[in-house]
This record gives structure tokens, sequence and C-alpha cells, in this order.
């Protein structure tokens, strides 16, 4: 139990005092997130878009594979990309593996799938009755199209929140293709793997605490959102448009 | 139009809350210039700059913090930026044979005399050793100390089985360096160890971890393992373990470095990869690694071979005091080139 509370102490002593290691270890993880979340959403938003936008065979199907890629492990991407980045793989030539590069590549290949799919049922979700609407008043496809994605922009928002959330605290990806090495590809989540190993507790909470302070703000945001998506939905059911 | 502004503004609200994120994220901790320092010095840039070797090694070499205290040392001698990851033997070797190593750095003669004889690797050479233990509680449940390695181990799994209170053992599980010595003791023991040992009851457990996380599960459990003198000092501190066993042959624990080859790999990386060696060799890092841990743990964890070079069967100690200058495997690679 002491061993917690003096574990706590030193962690908080680490942040406040802003040990540089530490802070490099947290800003790289933001940075590869974020780079990745950015990526991700640019590839996702669209792609989500198209899908729901057009019928054709298989749309069912499609659907029902990108919602069984949001459980994927982040182990099973991490080796598929290892095996793909790896010099002597076909993707090899570009040098990927073991840099940050490689390992928001295999960020945002992990999180499009669930981007995509909250996208898809985003866009879903909004009223059926918008859509008729917009099409008796006269406006063209392209025109609808543009009103439906504003009106579901903030369940998209929250999608892409989600998917940060998910890229920040994997740490299958991070620890294959990043290979945890330190100043290059140490991350939040594979540092506190590797320094609990090595039994530097304080060390190891500090990071902790710094991975639940960047859920914490993600969760309000979520929050945020969500609050604001409840007065738009009620807007949208008869409040006043202007 | 004010419909699009509506649309442009949700555009740019994400820019906004993804930045956001990443500043809040950031001076949570505490506001002030600091972040920007931070944040201007990622990684890549560093990368661009310095040419990088990346080192895959075992994780009783890193576990210790000998890579932390020598990598300055080479670095600024080399103007080169050392990368290490460090993963089971097993795993490095096959990072290392993927090419996506430039050096590879570990303690498993059979595996690296192998990965040399099939062209992996070239200038091989030893630099250190200690040697391996059976720590356990000190209670000592099986009544193993003083035992031979083999002996030791025939009592364990004889109790073990027999499911003797508080006879537990946790093996590393991983294909590592240290793995693959418990495994040759078990099999100079006369134990198959894939159809004796593993799965024989619920008193061999397999960890499947690094080292230091193996010693510290085995130290909960009040359980023996079997780990390297290094690491053990190293962590000793943290743990309700002692020494049970230190003597015997089979404990011997050589530690050595090779370079990498592949037709893709660049001359410079074998160069580079060839001034490492060196660097681990030469007198100045033999004197260094005689002294790391000494003023620590009372003793130093690595032996280097300009201190004792241990005997042991041809070939597990391979050559220390040549410089390394090969840039490919020797023309015609036989089976007595591999065993000089």
């Amino acid at each position: 139990m002491s061993e917690i509370v003096s574990g706590f102490f030193q962690a908080v002593n680490l942040i406040v005092t802003l040990n540089p290691e530490v802070m490099q270890i947290a800003a790289l993880s933001l940075f590869i997130s974020l780079a990745a979340t950015v990526i991700a959403a640019t590839i996702a938003i669209p792609l989500g878009g198209l899908i729901h936008f057009h019928e054709f065979r298989g749309k069912r199907m499609l659907i029902v594979l990108i919602q069984t890629l949001y459980s994927v492990p982040t182990v099973v991407v991490g080796l598929v990309l290892y095996l793909l980045l790896s010099r002597s793989g076909p993707l090899g030539i570009f040098g990927l593996l073991f840099t940050p590069e490689g390992m928001i590549v295999g960020q945002t290949v992990l999180i499009i799938p669930i981007l995509t799919g909250l996208v898809i049922a985003s866009l879903g979700g909004i009223d059926r009755n918008i859509s008729d609407t917009l099409i008796s008043l006269g406006a063209t496809s392209f025109q609808t199209i543009v009103q439906i994605v504003k009106e579901a922009r903030l369940a998209i928002l929250s999608a892409v929140v989600l998917g940060f959330g998910r890229a920040i605290s994997e740490v299958g990806v991070a620890m294959m293709i990043g290979g945890n090495i330190r100043g290059a590809t140490r991350v939040l989540t594979t540092a506190i793997a590797l320094q609990t190993g090595i039994g530097d507790f304080p060390f190891s909470i500090a990071l902790g605490l710094i991975l639940l302070l960047i859920a914490l703000v993600v969760v309000i945001i979520m929050n945020l959102i969500t609050s604001g998506l409840s007065v738009e939905t009620q807007q949208v059911l008869g409040g006043p448009r202007t | 139009m004010k419909k699009f502004s509506v649309l442009s503004l949700g555009i740019l609200l994400i820019i906004l809350l993804v930045g956001g994120v990443f500043i809040s994220g950031c001076t949570t901790t505490q506001p002030g210039p600091a972040v920007t320092t931070v944040v201007t010095t990622p990684p890549t840039t560093a990368a661009v700059e310095k040419p990088k070797l990346l080192i895959a090694t075992t994780t009783s070499l890193y576990d210790t913090k000998l890579l932390d205290y020598l990598e300055p040392k080479f670095e600024s001698q080399y103007n080169v930026d050392i990368q290490i990851t460090s993963q089971g033997t097993g795993k490095a070797i096959e990072i290392a044979k993927k090419g996506d190593a430039d050096v590879l750095l570990v303690h498993s003669p059979s595996q690296e005399l192998v990965f040399v004889k099939d062209g992996f690797g070239i200038n091989r050479r030893s630099f250190a050793s200690n040697y391996f233990l059976v720590v356990g509680p000190s209670a000592d449940p099986a009544g193993i100390r003083n035992m031979t390695p083999e002996k030791a181990f025939t009592t364990l799994h004889q109790k073990g089985t027999n499911n003797t209170a508080g006879v537990f053992f946790v093996s590393r599980g991983d294909a590592s360096g240290t793995h693959t010595a418990e495994k040759a003791i078990w099999s100079k023991a006369s134990f198959n160890y894939t159809t004796r040992v593993v799965k024989s009851g619920a008193w061999y457990i397999e960890a499947g971890k690094g080292m230091g996380e193996t010693l510290q599960m085995a130290s909960e459990k009040k359980a023996y393992t079997f780990t390297d003198e290094g690491t053990y000092l190293s962590y000793k501190s943290n743990l309700q373990l002692v020494p049970i066993i230190s003597e015997g042959s089979s404990l011997l624990n050589i530690y050595s470095v090779m370079t990498v080859y592949n037709e893709k790999q660049p001359v410079e990386k074998i160069q580079m990869a060839n001034n490492f060696i060196n660097f681990l060799i030469s007198n100045q890092t033999q004197a260094d690694i005689a002294n790391f841990g000494v003023d620590k743990y009372g003793k130093a964890l690595f032996t280097p071979m300009s201190v004792k070079v241990p005997t042991a069967p041809a070939g597990n100690v391979g050559d220390y005091p040549t410089l390394a200058t090969d840039l490919k495997p020797p023309a015609v690679v036989s089976n007595t080139t591999a065993a000089n």
C-alpha cells in the first residue's frame, strides 16, 4: 500500500516538475495519436458518407464487416503491419518499421473501421424525414448530402473523439510497430508496460496519470458534444430553425 | 450561404477540438512555455540529422540499464543515433533476420551460431558474461539448495508434479535466451521439454514476459525461477527471492554482439554496426562494463571478456579481441568456419 502512495507522490512530482522524459513520451503519444486520428477522419468521413449515400449490392455485408473490425485486436493489426512494413516485407522500402510514422500508419488503420462505422451510423441516425423534406423543397442531391452531413456533424465529431481514445490507449500496434525505442517510439502505453516490467512504479504511475488526464479531457469533450447533440436533435424535431 | 458557414464552423470545430485535446493534454500538467520546447523536439527531425543504428537486444541486457549507460558514450564518439528495441532473444533474432535491425545483441550461443551460419550475421564477438541463477523463496520448499542445476530441476519436477505444497516454478516461456538456457538444463537432466515439462501441472508457470516481470511474478507467487544474474541483482530490492543455486557449468551466460547482414543492408550501416562492436570490445568499454553496477549492487553485473574469459563448449564464446571488419559473410560458409 505504501508503495502505491509513495509512487503516487513521486508521480505527481514527476509531472509537476515537467520531467523531460515523461513530457517527451506524453508529447509523442499525443502527436502520434492525433496525427492518426486526423488522417483516419479524413479518410473515414468521406468513406462513410460514400457508403451511406449509395445503395449497392452487399452494402449490409460491408457494414457488418466494418462493425466486426471495430473489435479487431490491436496486436493483430500490429502483427499484419509488422509483416508488411518489415524491410523484407512488401512495403519495406519505405522503412517505416520502428518509426513514429509507422505507428501513425498502424493507428490509422486501427481506427478507420470504428470511425467509418460510426460515421455511417451517425448519418443513418438523421431522421429520414429530413431528406424527404429537403427533396420535396427542391434541393439537389448535393445540397441534400451537405445538409444531412451538417445535421450529423456532432455525432461524427464524437466518433472522431472516440477514435482518438482508442488510438492513444492502444498498446499492441505501438509495441509491435514502434518497438518501444526510447526517445524515438516510446509512447505512454508502451512505456508503462516497460517501466512496470522494470519495477519503476512511480514512473509508470506518472504516465498512467497523464493517460487518465487525457482520457478525462476526451470524456469531457464527448459530454459537451453529446449535450450539444440533444439540443440539436430537439431543433431537428421541430424547434425553430433560422 | 449561412448554412455553409455553419458547415465550415463544424470543420473548424473538429480542428479546434483535436488541437484542444492536444494542448489541454499537454498543459493539464502545467501551463507554460516548457510545453513548446517539448513539442519542438519530435524525434523524427532528430532522426533525419543523424544516421540511425537500430539495435535489437534482449530484455535482460536492457532491463539492467547497461545499454542506457553505454549509449551516450557511443553516440558522442560516432555522431550516430542509437535506437534500442528490447525483445526476447527469439524475437530479436527474428527482427534481425528480417533485416529490421542493424545490430543483434543477445545471449543464446546455440541460436547465434545458427544465425551466423545461415548468413544473417557477421562479426560475432562475445563481450561479457555472467551466470544464470535459480532463485526462489528463502524457505526453499523444494529443498534444492546447492544441488547441481540438473539435479535441482529433476527434484523440482518431481515435487511439482506431486503437488508438494509451495513448489512452483515460473518460466520465461518466451523463446528468450534465458528460456533457451533453461530448456538446455531440462534436456541435460533428460527431460523432453515439450512433452514432460510444459503442461505437466500447475507448478510449472509459463509467464511469457520479460525477465523483470517474470522475477516479479515469481516473487508474488513465492515460486522459483531461472534468471540471469544481472537482472536479478538490479531488481533484488523489489523481490522476496534469494539465490538458491548459483554453481554449475550449465549456468554460464555469454553475451555476444553481431552485425546484421543481408543483401539490402547498406554498407554504411554495416560499418556503423562494426563500429559499435569494436566499441563494445574496446579496452575503455570493457573497463566500463567491469565497473557497471559496482557502486549500486556491490558487484559488477557483467564480467567483461577483458577480465575473465569463461570456459565453455567450443563456439559458445565467440571471438573477442579481434576488431570487427568484415563487410559480408565469408565466401564459403561451411561448418568449419562457423565452429572456429
